[in-house]
């Protein structure tokens, strides 16, 4: 199935009011073309001079046409944008239902280019079809026939040859403006690909451009693209001008047709003379009409992209590991034994055989260099990720679990938790929908944000921006942080929470997240190794193996990754210290501490 | 918006050019439009009232051909004439935009937003085609034809003139009050609209975290619950903005109406000719059309000149002042005095005020929190920002009555991140035009030494290509140690009097952390005047003086 008809069985559920839509619209243009061939009639039987009273009912259906005209297409719009508004919403339902489908593992291959704003632009492009190409089609091929058929029935050689005229423009006139213009626009594409990553690296690159006295030949450089682009925009003006014209063009061909056809009609009787009018501006009023599917063209063309990008959400395969429908039973820790996991397209396996366990009430760290699989191990045991070997958690594998149901019982903190553009209250409740004020405040509490929500005159309803934007990161992270806690699970993981935040704020979240999960069942996973000594146990994990495991003092004595990167970190607060003694705003010279 | 911005005039001189064409073509067009209805009011009244055959009217019928074919011919140029000025507008709007952003520096929309700034001026301005080729050309016909259809109806029939006289300025009028009703109203709902987009995109992007709660089914009924809120409140605005057009479109076919009526009347009467009856019935609609269209194409229109508004924005910011004095030769000691910076709209300052002196030959380390303020420090000895309080001299002299390019062309500064590129943006720049970025002249033996002095000697000598060897585009392939000392290499090879170095936060490889701290000990040792931010001891052991940068007020 094409993707814009994917689409549109998306989002044209309203049927009835589209069609509905669809017919008023035609009676809208049908009054437009029968006010001008009533007029016509009315002027030329005029001027045969008959009684006054035989042009009245002519005269009532002219008035008549001209408010229809005007009433019918405004009912159209109201109609047809009620009914795009409806396809819109269902669009967006069927979206989230795909996308929704493939969280977390399948949305990275969207996520990594530019899905969120591409996706807005995409749905509001896809108003166009019902508004800029269903309707305008129907209706015009709807008002075609009506014409067609009433010239038919006045004079069957002009019906059929304005026919022919009619079928031609509908069809050659939007396949050569839509085919010119995606020509057109596929030649000009590289070029201007070419020119926005010459303008994207000169902006990225600007402070060293500057400071390096370089930003003339850089501009030079990109002004040699833009060159390149406007010259071949001028040569493809000829092709892009193309939808301005045509419609004239068949306009006139339509009427002089049917001047060459009625005037003999006219001269040997077989038509009425005051019919000649009539029939010499129907198509004049009809192509008037038609004047707007080279613009629909136009849109249909730029709707096919945003189609088959949606189309490519829409067909995304779901994890099969939405289908386990086992249900947990108590929780009694969880046993990890020879764990593999590969992520799909991935050469490697991520995990490559990772045995630990944790008890009820228990701590664990597992850390080491980025890329070692800490991560991966974190999306295993949330059952969104296939696995071979053994995750045995509430007495059950944890592919054999419902997802739903295994996450009822483990919960986690991401490296960057969404914060909901609503207000701190909803955001927590997210945990929780049926929590008290004093559960959600005693969350807060523990979160060490309950003295900064206080202190905001909204209060718990303060609204927190897109993205979380008006709170600090660490905010952000202590408010997902309430938000975990706030859900009571019985084991959480925290994966890297203090990954994106500078190394004072870090070190204050750290302090609170261990003070948080020291009477939970927890699995802290951090590259920040201060503080580990109140871990029941340390895993070290490197190239998606453990290398090595213990206490943080069997670890120190041994002497291996974990020490020496420990030893590092020791250093850097050092440095700290060395800050912490210096008087701020001055020079001095280096103190003697900073040498030892 | 304003039909025709005047500052599109001022910044893409080529507008006028377009304007000037349009109106021509315009003129033209409207003749065309009246010679056809003449032709083909002629051709009808010559068959029924004379009783002409085809070949008696033939030529007229060839003459209504021609002009059809013309106008198609004309508007076709239009849009050609269209499509090419809008092309060199785009152009000269993005030259100047970029050109401006560019000097504006890393605090002005270049270094903020760089992608929003490239989609602007790239897919944003390409919005500027439906302005030119379907707007602007519209709006000229909405003025011309009418006048010249009202002037030519004025020698055929007094009366319809004065009823399209009439109405036609009505039109207009109608669209402003109806306009200004709802102005305020349908603002209110694009805004609502933008919030649904937004609250389906929210959900889309926390979808990770929803799961995690066991929240992501449920939302999609939420999805459709505030969808269908936001369209009955969006249906109820555009019923009464819908209104202009049907005021508009009542008005145009209720007064084609009345004219074709009144002119019916009249001819039974016997008190007008056939032949003027159809011309004037045949011109009244066409004195209405180019209004009507003028208001289908507002919205594509209003979307270029939306992104045209925005360039004319950057436009407008004032670059900061460049001092004119010259940089003397020789040594340079740089005079810090309670120098303190505060970002407009903001209480706390984001440098407190910060006093040193950096001596040639000497190394001064800048030490503090991160978002203490010492981005904020180099940024100003870069002059990239004037100073709110206090001052920078560089012997002696204010560094705001320094010519900037004098100034930077003494400093060797190394980013924290520095972006490796060659000074002609080509995709995959070789080793050798990335360090000479900026010094063009260096000759290979200087680019090598450089290389050498940033400790790249021995890896670059094991690349087969040397010198030449391509990096990626995006600087994988290299390890961050190396993208730190090419970037060394790069200011070294300009002989730097002044070196300014930002010291990866992330920690390096010990090869690369000690090959830094080589090279900062070598340009001081050469004389140079060294200020580097340090984040760990090595950098500090080897300075001379340290300075704790903060930000805030202080006690």
């Amino acid at each position: 199935m094409s993707p814009v008809r994917e689409l549109w069985k998306a989002m044209s559920a309203q049927r009835t009011e589209l069609a509905l839509a669809a017919f008023v619209g035609f009676l809208a243009s049908a009054s437009a073309i029968a006010l001008l061939g009533t007029s016509a009639w009315l002027i030329s039987r005029a001027a045969e001079m008959p009684p006054v009273l035989t042009l009245s009912v002519a005269a009532v259906m002219v008035r008549a046409f001209a408010l229809g005209r005007a009433v019918f297409r405004y009912l159209e719009r109201l109609l047809g944008h009620d009914a795009a508004f409806r396809g819109l919403s269902q669009l967006r339902v069927s979206l989230y239902r795909s996308l929704e489908a493939i969280t977390p593992n399948g949305l990275a291959q969207f996520t990594r280019g530019d899905l969120i704003s591409r996706l807005g632009a995409d749905v509001d492009t896809a108003v166009d079809l019902p508004l800029r190409i269903v309707l305008p089609w129907a209706q015009a091929i709807l008002v075609s026939i009506g014409t067609v058929a009433f010239l038919l029935w006045l004079l069957p050689t002009a019906g059929v040859v304005i026919g022919i005229v009619v079928l031609l423009a509908l069809t050659v006139m939007p396949w050569l403006v839509g085919r010119t213009a995606a020509h057109a626009e596929a030649r000009l594409a590289p070029g201007k690909a070419a020119l926005a990553n010459a303008v994207l690296a000169s902006l990225t690159a600007s402070p060293d451009l500057l400071v390096l006295g370089a930003d003339r030949p850089a501009l030079a450089a990109v002004h040699a693209h833009d060159e390149r682009v406007t010259s071949l925009g001028r040569r493809e003006s000829v092709a892009l001008g193309l939808s301005g014209g045509t419609g004239t063009l068949f306009q006139g061909l339509a009427v002089v047709a049917a001047l060459v056809i009625t005037i003999p009609a006219v001269i040997d009787g077989r038509l009425p003379a005051v019919m000649l009018a009539v029939a010499a501006l129907l198509p004049l009023a009809l192509f008037d009409v038609l004047q707007t599917l080279p613009g629909s063209a136009l849109a249909f063309h730029r709707l096919r992209g945003a189609a088959a990008r949606l189309a490519e959400i829409h067909e995304a395969p779901a994890d099969d590991s939405a289908q386990a429908t086992g249900r947990p039973g108590e929780f009694t820790g969880l046993v990890v034994d020879n764990l593999r996991a590969r992520w799909s397209g991935a050469e490697g396996d991520a995990l490559a055989g990772v045995s630990l366990s944790i008890a009820p009430g228990e701590r664990i760290a597992i850390v080491g260099p980025s890329g070692s699989g800490k991560s991966t191990l974190a999306t295993v045991l949330m059952g969104f990720l296939k696995y071979d070997g053994s995750a045995v958690t509430c007495g059950s594998e944890i592919r054999a679990l419902d997802g739903d149901d295994l996450r009822e019982r483990i919960g986690m903190m991401e490296q960057s938790s969404h914060i909901f553009d609503t207000t701190i209250a909803a955001n927590l409740r997210l945990g929780r929908l049926d929590s008290t004020d004093a559960e959600v405040w005693a969350a807060l509490e523990e979160a060490q944000l309950a003295e900064w929500v206080r202190g905001l005159p909204l209060g718990l309803d303060t609204e927190v921006g897109a993205f979380g934007t008006r709170l600090s990161g660490g905010q952000q992270q202590r408010l997902a942080l309430a938000r975990l806690l706030l859900a009571q699970r019985e084991l959480v993981i925290l994966d890297e929470p203090t990954e994106h935040l500078d190394a004072q704020t870090a070190e204050q979240l750290d302090r609170t997240l261990f003070a948080a999960t020291a009477s939970r069942t927890a699995i802290l996973i951090t590259h920040r190794l201060v503080g580990l000594e109140a871990a029941d146990r340390i895993y070290v994990l490197d190239g998606g193996r453990v290398i090595e495991h213990g206490t943080h003092e069997a670890l120190m004595s041994r002497d291996g990754w974990y020490a020496a990167a420990r030893r590092r970190q020791d250093e850097q607060r050092s440095m700290a210290e060395l800050i912490d003694v210096l008087p701020v705003g001055i020079g001095v010279p280096v103190p003697p501490l900073a040498r030892g | 918006m304003r039909p025709l911005d005047p500052r599109l005039l001022r910044y893409a001189r080529s507008t006028r050019g377009f304007m000037v064409a349009a109106v021509l073509l315009g003129v033209v067009t409207a003749i065309l439009v009246i010679l056809q209805a003449r032709a083909l009011s002629t051709v009808i009244v010559d068959v029924t009232a004379h009783g002409f055959s085809l070949s008696e009217v033939g030529g007229l019928v060839l003459a209504v051909a021609a002009l059809m074919g013309a106008r198609a011919v004309l508007s076709w140029a239009t849009e050609i004439a269209a499509f090419r000025s809008a092309a060199a507008v785009k152009e000269e709007l993005r030259t100047a935009a970029l050109t401006h952003a560019l000097a504006l520096g890393p605090n002005g929309p270049a270094g903020t937003d760089p992608a929003g700034v490239t989609t602007l001026v790239t897919r944003g301005v390409d919005a500027l085609d439906a302005y030119f080729s379907r707007y602007l050309p519209q709006l000229v016909l909405a003025v011309i034809v009418p006048i010249t259809v009202l002037l030519t109806l004025l020698g055929q029939d007094i009366l319809s003139t004065v009823i399209v006289a009439i109405t036609i300025p009505l039109i207009p009028l109608f669209m402003i009050l109806i306009g200004m009703y709802t102005k305020s109203r349908v603002d209110r709902q694009w805004k609502t609209l933008a919030v649904l987009s937004g609250h389906f995109l929210d959900l889309v992007a926390g979808l990770p975290t929803l799961k995690i709660f066991g929240r992501a089914k449920s939302q999609a009924e939420a999805i459709a619950a505030v969808g269908d809120r936001y369209r009955s409140s969006t249906m109820g605005v555009l019923r009464i903005s819908f209104l202009s057009s049907l005021a508009l479109e009542l008005l145009a076919t209720l007064s084609v109406a009345l004219v074709a009526v009144s002119v019916g009347l009249r001819l039974a009467e016997g008190q007008m000719a056939y032949g003027v009856a159809l011309f004037v019935l045949l011109l009244a609609p066409e004195a209405y059309l180019p209004l009507r269209l003028v208001g289908q194409h507002f919205h594509a229109a209003a979307e270029g000149l939306g992104a045209a508004e925005r360039i004319f924005a950057i436009l407008e910011t004032p670059l900061p002042s460049d001092g004119g004095v010259e940089m003397p030769s020789g040594a340079v000691t740089i005079d810090v005095t309670e120098l303190g910076y505060t970002y407009a709209g903001h209480d706390e300052p984001a440098l407190a005020p910060t006093t040193f002196t950096a001596q040639p030959g000497t190394v001064t380390a800048l030490v503090g929190l991160s978002g203490g303020g010492k981005s904020t420090l180099i940024n100003v000895l870069l002059g990239f920002l004037a100073p709110t309080t206090g001052d920078v001299r560089v012997d002696g002299s204010s560094l705001a009555e320094i010519s900037s390019s004098s100034w930077r062309s003494s400093i060797g500064w190394v980013p924290q991140s520095p972006v490796l590129i060659a000074d002609d943006l080509t995709e995959n720049p070789t080793i050798a035009q990335v360090v000479r970025l900026g010094t063009p002249d260096a000759t290979d033996s200087e680019v090598r030494t450089a290389l050498a002095d940033a400790g790249l000697a021995a890896e670059i000598s094991a690349l087969p290509l040397g010198l030449d060897t391509a990096l990626n585009s995006d600087g994988s392939g290299l390890s961050r140690g190396q993208h730190q000392r090419l970037a060394i290499a790069r200011a070294l090879v300009r002989r730097p009097r002044v070196l300014l170095l930002d010291e990866p936060s992330a920690a390096l490889d010990t090869e690369s952390e000690d090959a830094v701290v080589a090279a900062v000990c070598a340009a001081a040792a050469r004389g140079c005047t060294v200020i580097v931010v340090a984040h760990r001891p090595a950098l500090v052991e080897i300075a001379d003086q340290v300075v704790r940068v903060g930000a805030g007020v202080l006690a």
